[in-house]
């Protein structure tokens, strides 16, 4: 099974990761006209390649080394372009800009992982 | 109402309830914004609502956010004195007491709402799409 997790792993990661930052994003949008509330994001990169390091093996060598199984996502916060005035840093035009980026990236991600599924369903039926 | 945020349905689903109080509160406001009546303390005093940012149980882990109104005031706003005998709600001196309702304000806040209001659908409806797209996966 090594072979499918290969094979398949990095675009279960990427879609995972996608699909948190669409929930981020759409808590962002769901707040737009709430005062102090701060946008908030996560780096796409950083995230993916947190989530790989967490596949490689890591020796625990003491009781009390932390397990590194945990591949959650730092949540930062948004540098508003123009904050407003009761302290709300979400800009309709970037969450917008985001989310569909994002929704993009996902449908990109999503459509070659089929083509590998495809790739790979040819290659055990030996057609 | 739901009490645990945990996908996007419930984030999307507290936002668009709060922005149809919203929507409601402004609804009360126009409708309310030529009412008179003969004593100061029962004009009508427009409502707004307080917006609150819900965090789900597990902020630091899924970061996921929503919004809820936490209450609705009156705003603290004096009535109009109008100067109108004729009117049978005037009190003795003459004067009626009209709603201080700012019909400017209201159609523009109108227009946030509605706007907020479709982003939100913008995003449930795009979200499902991709959700049908992943469970074709491997088709």
């Amino acid at each position: 099974m090594q072979v499918f997790k290969n094979a398949l792993q990095l675009y279960s990661d990427t879609l995972s990761i996608r699909e948190q930052r669409s929930q981020l994003i759409a808590g962002n949008i769901a707040n737009v006209s709430t005062p102090q509330f701060k946008a908030r994001d996560i780096s796409f990169e950083d995230a993916v390649q947190r989530a790989m390091e967490v596949d490689k093996p890591v020796l625990k060598t003491h009781s009390k080394h932390f397990d590194l199984e945990d591949n959650q996502h730092e949540v930062g916060y948004r540098q508003p372009v123009q904050a407003s005035e009761d302290g709300n840093t979400v800009e309709m035009s970037v969450e917008q800009m985001q989310f569909s980026e994002n929704v993009t990236r996902y449908q990109i991600s999503l459509s070659l992982l089929n083509k590998k599924i495809n790739g790979l369903m040819t290659a055990i039926k030996g057609e | 109402m739901i009490d645990q945020i945990k996908n996007i349905f419930d984030i999307t689903a507290r936002s668009l309830s709060a922005q149809q109080v919203r929507l409601n509160t402004i609804a009360s406001n126009i409708a309310n914004a030529h009412t008179k009546v003969g004593d100061p303390a029962k004009a009508y005093r427009p409502l707004k609502p307080v917006f609150e940012a819900v965090m789900s149980d597990k902020q630091g882990e899924d970061g996921l956010a929503t919004v809820d109104v936490s209450k609705i005031v009156a705003l603290n706003r004096a009535p109009t004195k109008i100067y109108e005998p004729a009117n049978p709600a005037a009190d003795k001196d003459g004067f009626v007491y009209e709603s201080p309702v700012n019909q400017e304000e209201e159609l523009i806040e109108m227009l946030d709402a509605s706007r907020a209001y479709q982003n939100n659908l913008e995003v449930i409806s795009t979200m499902r799409t991709l959700m049908v797209r992943t469970i074709d996966i491997g088709k």
